[in-house]
């Protein structure tokens, strides 16, 4: 069994990008078969084909969050999604207030430094050791000069949900526009926009089976907002510039793949989540998990560790073609250009993590195919990688004699 | 189509099979950079015998780089004359290791400076036995 899965990769980075779903794989190749116009060229069958091809995956789309076909608007990605609900809706209104999470996305996160946005003053909200926000701190933060609330649905780096609902109705009882960044969670939890009433969700197609490139926005008919950029009239005017239409094809044939896994398949992945969590308690010392304990997305394991480094942790994974991610510094920019590319991750010290520690912290993002001869082999493998770097560090080296001299 | 690891296949080597990783016991010097804030932390060991490093020694906290930093490090210092040894800059430890990506040239920095801390023990060690 060990050897078999030895030779083959174990893919659990979900987080950064979900494997391609079959089904994604073969409607794009079924799509590359086809000769098919622009899709604006509505007056000829090739256009109209292509069209064709895009409305079937707005629809699709639409069905997994609960929205009407309308209310889709392809993007290149979460990343865009997210620009295009923040300065999309501030557009023209000159001043207010923005509220986000400090746990949020860069994408949401660095619009506070754009100097275009420096009318608006934006108001973090905290979150609390588990990473949750609270909807009571979101109800104290909004003022008479709120005009939108951006927070995600689940954090990819330590796994924890929002109280989405609650979240959304305190917006709504204070008439403020609520945007989700949903990336993470599309697929894995049940979430339709209108029970919760979100004015604008974003949404990944490579989070879910997708391919990468490719994204939505979800807003509602009440809510409107410019364009970012000015060109067309794809997307409602809303997102000028041809579609992806290979990368939408792909997109809607993962969602509508990854709704039935999420209605059969998650506890099974929470249980496989729950499996290698325990694993990892019951084998390796010092420690800490993050994120909440129980609301949590199915199949995320997220820890730290104190006396060793995540991205040699990774490295060593990765030999024994296991791919995870890590949230330390040292491996958040490898291509920059001098070490202030790196960054340590804003999350962990949110959830107060010390500092000094951010750097082991690993995640593990299982999927629906992950199976549990893999995470048997994780649990296996893991251990081992740990102590061969715990006998390396000096750091630990130092608390073993401390501990000695303290008994 | 490329498939370029970030790291050069030397740094690989010595990230994946460090040489001289451990404690020396009774060392002559010990030199100690970094701190784990900046993410990497680097031990150096020396026995020192007539002016010579006899023996070079690691134990490092960190990326991969850094790893293989101290590693290269040891191995650039084993049998070297003490005046020799000052010599070895960061740029001949990132050198032997084919080159290290920008983000990362502060790992052979650090080790350059574990070096320096480890002979500045050892200044301090011989003279406080002559006195």
């Amino acid at each position: 069994m060990l050897a078999k899965i030895m030779n083959k990769m174990v893919y659990l980075d979900r987080m950064a990008t979900a494997l391609m779903a079959p089904e994604a794989k073969k409607a794009i190749t079924d799509f590359l078969q086809e000769n098919v116009g622009n899709p604006s060229a509505h007056i000829h069958s090739a256009g109209i084909a292509a069209d064709g091809y895009i409305s079937e995956a707005r629809r699709q789309i639409a069905d997994i969050i609960g929205a009407s076909d309308d209310e889709i608007y392809f993007t290149s990605g979460a990343t865009e999604s997210n620009n295009l609900a923040i300065k999309g809706f501030l557009a023209g209104k000159n001043s207010g207030e923005i509220i986000i999470s400090e746990i949020e996305h860069y994408s949401i996160l660095d619009q506070m430094r754009n100097p275009a946005l420096a009318n608006y003053r934006f108001k973090i909200l905290h979150v609390d050791s588990n990473g949750i926000v609270s909807p009571d701190d979101l109800e104290k933060m909004i003022t008479a000069n709120t005009l939108l609330v951006s927070i995600n649905v689940a954090n990819s780096e330590i796994g924890s949900i929002q109280p989405f609902n609650e979240l959304a109705q305190v917006c709504q009882n204070h008439k403020v526009v609520f945007h989700a960044d949903a990336a993470s969670a599309v697929g894995y939890i049940p979430i339709n926009v209108k029970e919760a009433g979100v004015n604008m969700m974003s949404v990944s197609a490579q989070t879910l089976g997708g391919p990468m490139g490719v994204g939505a926005l979800y807003i509602d008919k009440k809510t409107s907002i410019r364009p970012l950029f000015d060109g067309g009239n794809q997307e409602a005017g809303l997102r000028p510039g041809t579609e992806n239409v290979m990368g939408i094809v792909g997109f809607g044939a993962a969602t509508e793949a990854i709704k039935s896994k999420l209605a059969n398949e998650s506890d099974r992945l929470r249980q496989l989540g729950e499996k290698l969590r325990q694993g990892i308690e019951s084998k390796i010392e010092h420690v800490e998990f993050t994120g909440h304990p129980q609301i949590r997305l199915p199949g995320h394991v997220s820890f730290w560790h104190k006396f060793i480094e995540g991205e040699s942790l990774l490295l060593h994974l990765n030999m024994k073609r296991i791919i995870a991610a890590s949230g330390s510094a040292c491996s958040s920019n490898l291509k920059g250009s001098d070490e202030h590319d790196l960054r340590a991750s804003h999350v962990l010290t949110a959830v107060g993590v010390p500092e000094e520690y951010c750097s082991g912290s690993i995640t593990f993002g299982l999927d629906y195919f992950n199976t549990d001869d893999e995470i048997n082999y994780v649990i296996e493998t893991l251990p081992d990688i740990v102590h061969r770097l715990e006998g390396m560090s000096p750091v630990y080296e130092d608390y073993l004699k401390q501990r000695e001299r303290h008994e | 189509m490329s498939n370029k690891f970030p790291y050069s296949d030397k740094v690989m080597d010595h990230f994946s099979n460090p040489r001289n990783m451990g404690e020396i016991e009774n060392p002559s010097a010990v030199g100690n950079v970094g701190n784990p804030i900046c993410g990497d932390v680097m031990r150096l060991y020396l026995k020192i015998k007539d002016d010579i490093i006899v023996d070079a020694k690691f134990k490092t906290f960190g990326c991969g780089a850094a790893i293989a930093s101290s590693s290269m490090l040891t191995e650039l210092l084993k049998g070297k004359k003490i005046k020799d040894a000052l010599r070895i800059s960061n740029e001949a430890v990132a050198e032997a290791l084919d080159g290290l990506p920008p983000v990362k040239i502060h790992c052979s920095v650090m080790a350059e400076e574990a070096l320096k801390s480890a002979l500045e023990d050892w200044e301090k060690r011989k003279k406080a036995k002559t006195e």
